[in-house]
C-alpha cells in the first residue's frame, strides 16, 4: 500500500528525521493558512500517487501565501496518471546545496532489507545506479539483530562521503532503516536528502509503502494518518464490479470466490486457484478470447458464493457466456462448484447449457459433480483434456469477436 | 530416492486442531507408506488425539516424547502466531519446516528464515502446500486426500518445483498421464519471500541420482527465476530444465497483483518476457502450454544421454 506524500512526510518526522516545515490542503484557504506560518517562498506540490507530476504541472513555486492559495486552485485540476490530486503539499522552498538519495527495500535473494545510498539524489536512482555505479552503496541489514548504526555508516562511507557530512547523515539513514523495520515497508525512500546552505539536513521528499498483510498491527499509525481499511491504494481504484466481488467474497469466511478484476470482453471466467486462474486467463488470451474478467476460487468456498460470483459475471454487461475452468483441485470440491454455477443460471432464468461454454474443473468429489453437469447437459471435461485445451474450446464457442 | 523426505521422515504438526490441520494430517496417515506423525502441538490442548496423534502444548513436549529429535514440522497456525511457532520449531532442533499459513508479513518470514540459516534448518512456504514423494510420503497438503494425490502423483525421475500449490498436481497429473513420474515435487509457495527458492533446491535435486529432469511452474513478480538462471550457468548443472510461465498478461498491468501476493511487477526484471528471455538464455525451455512439458523434457533428458 502507497502512501501519499503528505503521509510518507509524516512518518519520516515522526521517526525523528528533520524534515522542511510543510502542511496538508485540501482548500485555497488551508494552503494560504499554511504558506502563511511557514512564513517564506512555497512549493505546492499536487498529491496524487503516481509520478510524473513536475511534468504534468502538478508542482508549482509561490512567493506569497496568496500566491501559494491561487496555485493550489490550479494544482488541485490536473489530473495525474488517471487520478485526481487528494490535496496539496505546501513545501518549504528550502535553500539546497546538495541533494542525496536513501533508500530501503527488500531483496527477495537474500531475504533481507537493503539500504541503499548515494550523494547524487533528486533524481531517479536507477539511473544514477547506471552510470556511476560507484556513488551508489548497497548494504543488507540483519533480520534478527538491532540496528545500531554501523550498518548506515558503511553504506554512506562507501560511497566515498567522510567528514562531518558523514556523521550527520548516519543516524538520519539509520532512522529510514529502523522506520523501514517497524512499521513493515516494502519500500522507505527519501530522495533528496538536502543539505541546506546552514549546513543542516532535512528530508526534502519521501516515498513509502507497507506490505497490505501487515496493515492490521499498524492501525494506530494509520488512523492517525487517516487511512481508511477500504483504501486499497492499488494502482489503480477498485470499479463498481469489482467492489461487487468482494461483497460476494465476504459473504461467508469459507474458502474465497473473489479477487475479481474487470475486463472489457465477451467471455465470462469463474477461474482458480492462484496459479490456475493466471494459468487459464493467459490461456483464453493465447486463443484469441477476450475475458470480461479475472477472479479466483479456491479454499473450497460455499456453494452461495460460488453462485453469487457466477452472478456477476453472467450479468455484466456483454458477457455472452462463462467459462468454468480449474487446475486440478484437491481442497475445493467440484460438485459445489458445479452446484453454484448451475443455480446462478437458473436463478437469472438463463439455460446452463447454453450459458457454461465449458466446466473444466477437475479433482475432489468430480464423480458427484459431473452427474449434476450431466443432469443439465453442460459440456464438461475432466483431467485428460489440458487447461489450455478447455480454454480453446471455450473460445471456439464463443467466437473470437466483440 | 527423493529429496527433503523419504519413508523414515518424522513430523509434527503445529495448530493441529485447526479445521485444515485435520484433514491434512488425516491425508498424510492415509498417503504412501503412511506418514510418521510423532505428534501435534495447539497450546492448552495437550492429552487431545487428532487421528490417534498426540496432541502438546509446546514442541519440547512432543520431542521429549518422541524421545529423540523429530525432523520436520507441518506449521498451520494463523498468520500472527506463525513466527513463534517456527521459531519454537527451529530452537526444539527441528530442520524441516513446512509453512501453510498464506498472508505472514514478509519482515516475519525473512526473521525465520535468518533463523533457520543460523541453526541449519530449512524453511519451505509460506503459503504452500508442501512436498511429496509419490507412493512414499506426503508433508502438507499437497495432491489433497490420498485417493486424489494417487491419481496425480506417480513415482518416477522428475524432479518438479513450484510457486502454484494447484499447479505443483496439475503438472505432475499432466507427467503422470505421459508416463513419467517424480522423484520428489514440491510446492514452494507463492509469497515475496520464501524458505526456499528454486536455485536453493537444485542442489538437492542435482544430487538425487533418481532424478533426471526438472520441471517448474513460475510467474513473473520477483527475483527467483534470474537466480535460477545464475544458478544453471554457474554450476553446469547435469539437470535439464523446462519451464512454465503463468500470469504473462500482467506484464500489461504494473503494480497489480494477481493470484498469489508475490506476483506483483515492480520493476522491469520482474516481467513475465523478461524471466522468459532470462531462462530461455540459460538453456531452460519454456512450454507454452501445460500439455507440452511431457515431450519438451523427455527430448532433453534424451539429448544429454545421448
Amino acid at each position: 500500500m502507497r502512501f501519499y506524500e503528505y503521509e510518507a512526510r509524516e512518518i519520516v518526522r515522526r521517526a525523528g528525521i528533520p524534515v522542511t516545515e510543510f502542511g496538508f490542503a485540501t482548500t485555497p484557504d488551508e494552503a494560504r493558512a499554511a504558506a502563511e506560518r511557514i512564513d517564506g517562498p512555497t512549493v505546492i506540490k499536487s498529491q496524487v500517487l503516481s509520478g510524473g507530476r513536475m511534468k504534468a504541472g502538478g508542482v508549482q513555486f509561490a512567493d506569497t501565501p496568496q500566491e501559494a492559495a491561487d496555485h493550489t486552485v490550479d494544482v488541485l485540476k490536473i489530473e495525474i496518471g488517471g487520478q485526481m490530486p487528494r490535496g496539496v503539499l505546501v513545501d518549504t522552498k528550502a535553500d539546497v546545496e546538495q541533494e542525496y538519495y536513501a533508500g530501503v527495500v527488500w531483496d527477495g535473494t537474500a531475504k533481507q532489507p537493503v539500504i541503499i545510498f548515494s550523494p547524487i539524489g533528486g533524481i531517479d536512482i536507477e539511473q544514477v545506479a547506471e552510470d556511476q555505479p560507484d556513488k551508489v552503496g548497497r548494504r543488507h541489514i540483519s533480520n534478527l539483530l538491532p540496528l545500531t548504526g554501523f550498518e548506515a555508516k558503511e553504506v554512506i562511507a562507501s560511497t566515498g562521503v567522510s567528514g562531518s557530512e558523514l556523521n550527520k547523515l548516519t543516524p538520519i539513514v539509520t532512522r529510514l532503516a529502523q522506520l523501514f523495520i517497524d512499521n513493515d515497508m516494502t519500500l522507505a525512500e527519501i530522495n533528496p536528502i538536502g543539505r541546506l546552505r546552514d549546513g543542516s539536513f532535512v528530508a526534502l521528499d519521501a516515498h513509502m509503502e507497507m506490505e497490505n498483510e501487515a496493515r492490521g498491527r499498524h492501525k494506530k499509525l494509520l488512523a492517525d494518518l487517516g487511512v481508511g481499511d477500504e483504501e486499497t491504494r492499488e494502482a489503480r481504484e477498485p470499479t463498481p464490479f469489482e467492489l461487487a466481488g468482494e461483497a460476494v467474497d465476504a459473504e461467508d469466511h469459507r474458502g474465497v470466490a473473489g479477487n475479481v478484476t474487470e475486463f472489457d470482453g465477451n467471455l465470462g471466467l469463474v477461474i482458480g486457484a492462484g496459479g490456475g486462474s493466471l494459468t487459464l486467463f493467459d490461456a483464453v488470451r493465447a486463443h484469441g478470447g477476450k475475458p470480461a474478467n479475472y477472479c479466483e476460487i479456491g479454499g473450497n468456498p460455499s456453494v452461495s458464493k460460488t453462485c453469487g460470483l457466477a452472478k456477476l459475471v453472467l450479468q455484466k454487461p456483454g458477457v455472452d457466456k462463462i467459462a468454468v475452468m480449474m487446475s486440478i483441485v484437491s481442497n475445493t470440491r467440484v460438485d459445489i462448484v458445479a452446484r453454484g454455477v448451475i443455480k446462478a443460471c437458473l436463478e437469472l432464468d438463463m439455460d446452463p447449457a447454453e450459458k457454461i461454454a465449458i466446466f473444466r474443473i477437475p479433482g475432489a468429489w468430480e464423480e458427484q459433480g459431473f452427474k449434476i453437469l450431466d443432469a443439465y447437459g453442460v459440456e464438461y471435461a475432466d483431467r485428460s483434456v489440458s487447461m489450455h485445451e478447455a480454454a480453446r474450446r471455450a473460445v471456439e464457442k464463443i467466437g473470437t469477436s466483440g | 530416492m527423493s529429496i527433503l523426505v523419504n519413508a523414515q521422515t518424522t513430523f509434527i504438526v503445529q495448530g493441529i486442531t485447526g479445521r485444515e490441520a485435520v484433514n491434512l494430517t488425516r491425508e498424510c496417515l492415509d498417503y504412501g507408506a503412511g506418514a510418521k506423525i510423532v505428534g501435534g502441538v495447539t497450546p492448552g490442548r495437550l492429552g487431545r488425539e487428532v487421528h490417534g496423534v498426540p496432541v502438546f502444548d509446546t514442541v519440547a513436549q512432543a520431542v521429549a516424547h518422541h524421545g529423540g529429535p523429530i525432523d520436520g514440522s507441518v506449521v498451520t497456525v494463523p498468520p500472527a502466531f506463525t513466527k513463534d511457532a517456527v521459531f519454537e520449531a527451529i530452537v526444539n532442533g527441528i530442520k524441516l519446516i513446512v509453512i501453510v499459513t498464506e498472508r505472514i508479513p514478509r519482515r516475519d518470514v525473512a526473521q525465520m528464515v535468518e533463523l533457520a540459516n543460523m541453526h541449519d534448518a530449512r524453511i519451505i512456504g509460506p503459503n504452500c502446500l508442501g512436498i511429496i514423494v509419490p507412493d512414499v510420503i506426503k508433508m502438507g497438503g499437497i495432491g489433497g486426500p490420498a485417493k486424489d494425490a494417487a491419481k496425480a502423483y506417480s513415482p518416477g525421475s522428475i524432479g518438479v518445483i513450484s510457486r502454484s500449490g494447484g499447479m505443483t498436481t496439475e503438472m505432475s497429473s499432466t507427467l503422470t498421464a505421459a508416463g513419467m513420474g517424480q522423484s520428489t515435487a514440491v510446492s514452494i509457495g507463492g509469497d515475496a519471500i520464501i524458505g526456499s527458492s528454486y536455485a536453493e533446491l537444485m542442489p538437492l535435486f542435482e544430487a538425487d541420482q533418481q532424478t533426471e529432469g526438472i520441471v517448474i511452474y513460475t510467474e513473473p513478480g520477483g527475483r527467483m527465476e534470474a537466480q535460477l538462471a545464475e544458478w544453471v550457468a554457474e554450476n553446469n548443472s547435469r539437470l535439464p530444465i523446462v519451464a512454465f510461465m503463468a500470469g504473462r498478461f500482467m506484464d500489461e498491468m504494473p503494480g497489480m497483483s494477481f493470484g498469489h501476493a508475490g506476483t506483483i511487477v515492480e520493476g522491469k526484471e520482474d516481467t513475465a518476457a523478461e524471466k522468459i528471455v532470462r531462462l530461455a538464455e540459460a538453456g531452460i525451455t519454456v512450454a507454452e502450454e501445460i500439455s507440452e512439458i511431457p515431450a519438451l523434457i523427455q527430448a532433453k533428458i534424451d539429448e544429454r544421454i545421448a
